[in-house]
């Protein structure tokens, strides 16, 4: 295996994305928009073309649009092999050459992972199967739940409070279709925005008719003699009927694929370099494998350099175009993937949009509107600087805190705004859950020794 | 008064070409001579501040307007209250979204999309009565009756009372812009008069429409419903009058700069013949390249802020000069060079952040329109004088006439 010099590359090499995804997308434009001529090669698992998934929460489930109408649009032609439909299996990295489902081997000068991330399932896979369960992840996903909310379902039961399952339950309201939200937490959005902003989330479902339930957790779900899902049981003691089931529990990594490769994935994603470069398990950077998207772990200089894995759109396009960028130039004109984290929600009508890490904030303050009015910008503190800001139907300010947030501006903001008002002087608690008690996603007990005999078992919160 | 570069922008004499001044006036990001305005002239810079929520647009937080020649009239002595173009939030705020209501989604998603027969049916008869095409002036003749004739229609304003508020309308746009020959007093007086009487008349119209509500604006505005309680009544009155006069005073220019931009540029006037779907890119690179609005006197901030390395102190004066951000070379390749296949046109040209131009897809459509059609039916156009005579104004800027031949006006 000799190595190929850049211009060789360019001209015939061969580059491999395995993720027909946003990011696998965006990073294949870039690719040949960079002069790239040889041959690219895009694998992915499903059998669509790359889509979009922000909508398939918002306006596929509210019957606006359809999941088949959700493919990215194109910004250049691509000229790709695609081979979609196939999953990658195995990785091979001193031979570099990618395993295929079918048996097939893709070899490559330059790999770039972006498998993403596939909804957490329910963790009993007998209740999982039921009918009637669904998670909310893939088209597929998207296009099943929202047929069977065409149908009028008597109850929707949405496990987990995050984004996701407040976006569904939104759309379920909106489609005057009756809604529990069982949440382990103490309220929606705790986990990214914390607890002050978490409470007028809570108001914001239960006014708008959602039956939100916090800090208890779905034991089982019960299904009827035909397989099709009829109950909940709640850690609370109570049974809840409800015809259809989503588990909204946040999502795992796909990284299994690349067990034993070498590469240094593991659940928490694949970790790389700021210049999207590949560590191996030895903590080496590779030259040749790049990640982007939501399953890259990378450093950022803005949040003390910790390892971050975003599964943010934006982010997801950001760090394509650089990966693809790095992966075509020579080490010096290499571009760190610097991308300040940002993404925006949409529910029971409220435009929700954050910038930075807002659950690195210890602190929060208003600094423009009101939670009352549910218009408002709150700020987030962490050590004596801006860390992080969301805003709820306010969206138009936040430029302004992404800039705060990148010079290290002090916190508490100290300069008045147009739009402060009496309440937003002070900081208080951000209230975040503390974060050695997992609240998102259940907790499972590994029983057992051989692998024959392992078991998972729920481990309700405080119980 | 001041001297030097803004004076120069401000003089009648480079009304036809500013960017040469905006050119020079980009070495410094953040210009200031002592006394007058700090003048910000670069894209990065207005962009930031347009986002900047220490930044307030009421005059009210303006300390000392001494040395603006643009912040000459005091508010206080306004016949109306300040519109909601020069409020803070949360009044900002509120008066905007009730607006919003009857003009846009999620109340009203298919208003403006609604009204293009309307706007394609007043075009057409405007061309179709456009007379010799040997002699047209295309501000009089169209680019002026058009967005007038559809904000009266949108608002419920008789399109025959025109005569009565055009004079007060072009009393209230000369007065943001300052005239070195007028008397500063007669001229506040004037502004003061015109103010009052458009009140008065909206007053009378909306009193009307209260008794016999339609589907215009100003019916469903003073019906008023929705979550915030209704405008009172001067809050109406202000909101009616911006709407009225903002509604036509920029689509003008818009309309005629892009006129004008196309007759000296005829490859692309060729191609919009062909290809009437270029119209959408073309007006924005048109907002870009030529914005009706050409800088932003009323910001000013609310404590000292530092831009690009210079200290604004609290309460002063600033203009946001949007025409020299959009030719900025720092943020645009080749900037003076008019392209609508240019991708990256993120402009400055309606403005940027909560007051960016409430009326923007109504300004849109209508230049869309417009330009596609004078391109189909006018045959071989041609300008008749180049530069064209401009109005004084140097906020407002557009050609008072814009003399054009052709060989024929083709039919509908």
């Amino acid at each position: 295996m000799h190595e190929v010099t850049l211009d060789h590359l360019k001209r015939e090499g061969r580059i491999v994305v395995v993720g027909a995804s946003l990011a696998g997308l965006r990073a294949a434009e870039t690719i040949r928009d960079k002069g790239f001529t040889g041959s690219l090669t895009m694998i992915g698992d499903e059998p669509y073309e790359p889509y979009d998934r922000p909508p398939l929460s918002k306006g596929v489930l509210l019957g606006k649009s359809t999941a088949e109408r959700t493919a990215l649009p194109r910004r250049r032609a691509i000229d790709a092999e695609w081979r979609l439909g196939t999953a990658a299996t195995g990785l091979d990295m001193a031979a570099r050459r990618v395993r295929l489902a079918d048996g097939d081997e893709v070899p490559y000068d330059r790999l770039l992972i972006a498998t993403g991330v596939r909804a957490r399932p329910w963790p009993n896979a007998a209740e999982g199967e039921l009918d009637g369960v669904f998670v909310l992840r893939t088209r597929d996903d998207g296009a099943a739940l929202a047929r069977r909310l065409d149908a009028g379902p008597r109850r929707v039961l949405v496990i987990g409070a995050g984004f996701t399952g407040s976006e569904i339950a939104s759309a379920c309201r909106e489609r005057g279709v009756q809604v529990t939200v069982a949440e382990r937490g103490d309220a929606p959005l705790v986990g990214a925005l914390g607890g002050v902003i978490g409470a007028v989330a809570a108001e914001l479902q239960r006014e708008n008719g959602v039956d939100l339930r916090t800090g208890v957790m779905v034991t089982a779900l019960e299904g009827d003699s035909t397989g099709r899902v009829r109950a909940a049981h709640l850690s609370d003691g109570t049974t809840l009927e409800c015809d259809v089931v989503v588990v909204s529990l946040g999502a795992q990594r796909n990284t299994e694929w690349l067990a034993g490769s070498g590469l240094g994935a593991g659940p928490r994603g694949i970790a790389c370099d700021a210049g999207c470069r590949a560590f191996d398990i030895r903590g080496i950077v590779t030259d040749d494998i790049y990640v982007a998207g939501d399953v890259a772990r990378s450093p950022h200089p803005l949040f003390g350099y910790q390892f971050l894995s975003l599964e943010h759109w934006g982010n997801a396009v950001s760090q394509a175009e650089t990966a693809a960028h790095n992966m075509l130039s020579v080490s010096t004109d290499r571009r760190p993937h610097i991308w300040v984290p940002a993404f925006w929600s949409s529910q029971f009508g409220v435009n929700i949009k954050s910038v930075g890490v807002p659950s690195m904030g210890s602190e929060i303050m208003i600094a423009q509107g009101s939670l009352a009015e549910r218009r408002f910008t709150g700020v987030y503190g962490y050590q004596g600087r801006v860390i992080g800001a969301v805003t709820f139907d306010n969206a138009r300010w936040l430029q302004f805190y992404q800039q705060q947030i990148e010079t290290t501006a002090p916190f508490p903001v100290p300069f008045p705004t147009v739009d402060r008002r009496p309440d937003g002087h002070r900081p208080v608690p951000a209230d975040f859950p503390d974060p050695s008690v997992p609240t998102h996603g259940p907790t499972i007990t590994l029983s057992g020794y051989s692998p024959a005999d392992r078991r998972m078992t729920f481990t309700p919160a405080g119980h | 008064m001041t001297h030097g570069i803004l004076s120069d922008i401000l003089d009648y004499a480079n009304r036809a070409n500013p960017y040469p001044l905006y050119e020079e006036l980009r070495r410094t990001p953040v210009f200031h001579d002592g006394s007058g305005p700090y003048v910000i002239s670069t894209y990065y810079e207005i962009q930031g501040l347009l986002h900047d929520p220490r930044l307030s647009s009421d005059a009210r937080n303006l300390a000392a307007t001494a040395g603006d020649p643009l912040a000459g009239e005091a508010e206080e002595e306004a016949a109306l209250p300040p519109s909601f173009l020069k409020l803070d939030p949360p009044e900002h705020d509120r008066l905007r979204r009730m607006t919003n209501r009857p003009f846009g989604p999620p109340h009203s998603p298919r208003r403006v999309d609604g009204m293009r027969d309307d706007l394609r049916a007043i075009v057409t008869g405007l061309i179709d009565n456009l007379g010799d095409p040997g002699r047209i002036d295309l501000v009089d003749q169209f680019a002026y009756p058009f967005p007038v004739t559809m904000i009266c229609r949108l608002l419920g304003v008789p399109r025959e009372d025109e005569p009565r508020f055009h004079v007060w309308a072009d009393t209230l746009a000369a007065s943001l812009d300052p005239d070195p020959d007028a008397d500063p007093a007669e001229r506040q007086r004037k502004t003061h008069d015109s103010r009052m009487e458009l009140g008065m008349y909206l007053a009378g119209l909306i009193e009307e429409r209260r008794k016999h509500p339609g589907d215009d604006m100003l019916s469903q505005l003073a019906a008023g419903h929705g979550q915030d309680e209704s405008m009172s009544t001067m809050e109406l009155l202000s909101t009616a009058a911006l709407l009225l006069i903002a509604g036509h005073e920029t689509t003008v220019n818009l309309i005629t700069n892009g006129m004008l931009t196309l007759l000296r540029n005829p490859d692309v006037l060729e191609r919009l013949r062909r290809e009437p779907e270029l119209a959408a890119p073309l007006v924005e690179e048109l907002l870009r390249f030529e914005p009706p609005v050409q800088l932003l006197p009323q910001r000013t901030p609310l404590v000292d802020i530092e831009v690009g390395g210079v200290t604004i102190p609290k309460g002063s004066s600033m203009w946001l000069i949007l025409a020299s951000g959009n030719r900025d070379p720092k943020r645009f390749e080749n900037p003076d060079r008019f392209d609508p296949d240019r991708r990256d046109v993120q402009h400055l040209g309606l403005g940027s952040g909560i007051h960016s131009c409430f009326g923007a897809p109504l300004a849109r459509l209508e230049a869309q329109l417009a330009l596609t059609e004078l391109a189909r039916r006018l045959h071989n156009p041609r300008l008749l004088e180049d530069p064209p005579p401009y109005r004084q104004n140097a906020v407002l800027r557009g050609p008072r006439h814009l003399r054009i031949a052709c060989d024929e006006v083709r039919s509908a």
